[in-house]
């Protein structure tokens, strides 16, 4: 090291060229950063296998329960049958954990189509159709109870079965993915 | 001692020559052949060379593996199959990769058990201890990730309740989440980022190792007495007394190894594990890894989600904190009548929130995991500070030779205490 003085007290070229470098080097550091976490992001064939899917409801049977899948989510399409419906309907909202009316989780005038994420919102799992006490859902991993309306009624689920973002484009169409624009 | 030198003098030319540029084979020399190790040391001490030879193990098992494994999530599951039934040998280098991650687990709960028993957490040994703590982390994330790779149900459903779990973290939580993935779901960009990391951590342990052992040299080791090395009288050389007792307790301890790999090498496994990953069914009843059982009890024990979550990694971050916990002065519980109970019962109650984490959430099983995880967070939290205060212990040996050679000192050696930690083994 070369003799250094400490009798300048006034702050030199030399300080702020000091400063300077370091802030310069601290903020292009950290820059850089960025293109390493943003490559941890969902990448452009994910997203691009993420539009929108149309379901055709036609061959879902009254009281049957399909899987389908969105970006790589399992959803449930249910076609109600009225007595599940009428239960649905028929709650008093104040007993539910995350009150929600039925009539808030389906479309209007496509009430018997109920169309959830399929996993549990505790941790994930995913819930067996038409079993436990509300003939809802029941998921066998850590005991969460759903109602035909995906709302959680007993067990460690924190809220409802998540509703996706969908459209009937006709009577017997869906497109999930794709908010009505209307 | 006295009949070692302690420092190392190169012999030939060549030696000195390299010494000179690069003086390695000094650092060798004082660290692992004239370095003192306290004369008393039991068995329990030769868990770190265990470990030490079960990451080595794990690096080169899985090293083969990456060879004929392929990161892809509709290749991954037949490839794994394809190193059990084509590849020479392949079920041998899966099997001992599988169970050796058991393996490493069992002996390094004994290493921290053995921590926790004799106070070698405590001063001058915190930073060694904390470094202990970060490679418990990283052993565990290594090994969640390390069982996503095989692609089957429980892989796929372990690594979605997993990362459920990270998402319930308040504002980054989703961001965590989607880091993880890598889409909307776990699925492909999650395998091959978990198989990237799995192969990272390993190196990154052997990094921490190494600070691991250098901050046990500058103090030393701890012994079952706890009383410091005073004179060379009280340390034998490490080499060849604790090389050979080292080696010969790495070689019954791969006895052990090798009854699970080659008669119940599917015994600490799932079943459900060599069904391929559907992510439409879940399996009936989702289990973590065994070593995982007793944070997976504390997580279920919350009824909420969050803080769940928070309980069960505030359960490994309290150990980083337990030198300044326990408030006594004394090392080793042989001398502690009262922690010595209380120790007992925090292992029972270990043990207890194991076999929990293995039971469904229901019933009188939930109210046992929350008695038994307030428990845990008791013993750490009030227990061990006020135990500090409130304990008398038992007059310690004036050195570790008198406790060796029995002398009834003004310290005395309290009976059975030097048979006792060999009884447990």
């Amino acid at each position: 090291m070369a003799e250094t003085t400490s009798t300048v007290v006034e702050p030199s070229r030399r300080d702020f060229l000091f400063i300077a470098t370091g802030a310069a080097a601290a903020v292009g550091g950290a820059t850089l950063v960025w293109p390493f976490i943003q490559s941890m992001t969902p990448d452009a064939a994910t997203v691009a296998a993420g539009a929108p899917v149309e379901v055709d409801l036609t061959p879902i049977a009254e009281g049957q329960i399909v899987k389908v899948f969105w970006r790589g989510k399992l959803i449930f399409i249910r076609n109600r049958t009225a007595a599940e419906v009428k239960a649905a309907e028929d709650v008093n909202l104040a007993s539910l954990r995350d009150p929600q009316p039925d009539s808030a989780r389906v479309k209007p005038g496509h009430t018997q189509w109920l169309i959830v994420y399929g996993n549990c919102t505790h941790l994930g799992c995913v819930p067996l159709g038409h079993q436990g006490p509300y003939e809802g859902w029941f998921c066998p991993c850590h005991g969460s109870i759903f109602d035909t309306s995906g709302r959680v009624r007993g067990g460690p689920a924190p809220i409802n079965l998540p509703i996706p973002p969908y459209t009937f484009t006709s009577d017997t169409k869906i497109v999930i993915g794709q908010e009505a624009t209307a | 001692m006295s009949q070692h030198s302690t420092t190392y003098v190169p012999k030939s030319a060549f030696a000195k020559w390299f010494e000179s540029r690069l003086p390695i084979a000094g650092l060798v020399h004082s660290s692992f052949i004239a370095f003192p190790v306290p004369r008393n040391l039991n068995y329990f001490w030769t868990f770190g060379a265990i470990l030490a030879f079960m990451l080595v193990s794990q690096i080169v098992t899985g090293v083969f593996l990456a060879m004929y494994y392929t990161p892809n999530a509709s290749l991954a599951f037949q490839s794994v199959e394809h190193i059990m039934r084509d590849v020479n040998y392949g079920w041998l280098l899966r099997y001992l990769h599988a169970n050796g991650a058991s393996m490493f687990f069992i002996a390094v709960y004994i290493h921290i058990f053995r921590g926790l028993y004799y106070g070698s957490y405590k001063a001058p040994r915190e930073i060694l201890w904390i470094l202990g703590v970060v490679i418990y982390g990283l052993m565990m994330a290594t090994a969640f990730m390390g069982y996503v790779l095989p692609w089957g149900q429980m892989s796929f459903w372990g690594a979605t309740v997993i990362t459920n779990i990270l998402a319930a973290i308040p504002v980054v939580g989703d961001t965590i989440q989607s880091l993880l993935w890598g889409g909307y779901s776990v699925g492909n960009p999650t395998l091959n980022r978990f198989f990237s990391i799995h192969y990272l951590l390993p190196f990154m342990i052997v990094g921490v190792v190494i600070l691991h052992i250098w901050a046990l040299h500058v103090p030393g080791q701890n012994n079952p007495t706890g009383v410091p090395i005073k004179s060379g009288k009280d340390a034998v050389p490490f080499t060849p007394y604790a090389t050979i007792k080292d080696i010969f307790a790495t070689v019954v301890f791969m006895i052990f190894f090798a009854w699970f790999v080659f008669y119940i090498p599917n015994f600490l496994g799932h079943a459900d594990n060599y069904v391929p990953a559907n992510p439409a069914v879940t399996p009936t009843h989702i289990v973590p890894e065994w070593y995982f059982l007793p944070f997976y009890a504390i997580l279920r024990a919350i009824p909420d989600k969050l803080g769940g979550v928070i309980a069960m990694f505030a359960a490994i971050a309290v150990l980083a904190f337990l030198p300044w916990l326990d408030t006594s002065k004394v090392r080793s519980t042989n001398y502690r009548p009262l922690y010595k109970q209380f120790f007992w019962i925090l292992v029972a109650d270990t043990l207890l929130l194991g076999w929990l984490g293995a039971k469904p959430p229901e019933g009188w099983y939930v109210v046992v995991s929350q008695i038994a995880t307030a428990y845990y967070f008791i013993h750490f939290l009030v227990i061990l500070p006020v135990l500090g205060f409130i304990e008398r212990p038992l007059p310690l040996p004036n050195s570790i030779l008198d406790s060796v050679m029995g002398v009834k000192g003004g310290a005395g050696l309290p009976s059975g205490a030097k048979a006792e930690p060999q009884a447990k083994g």
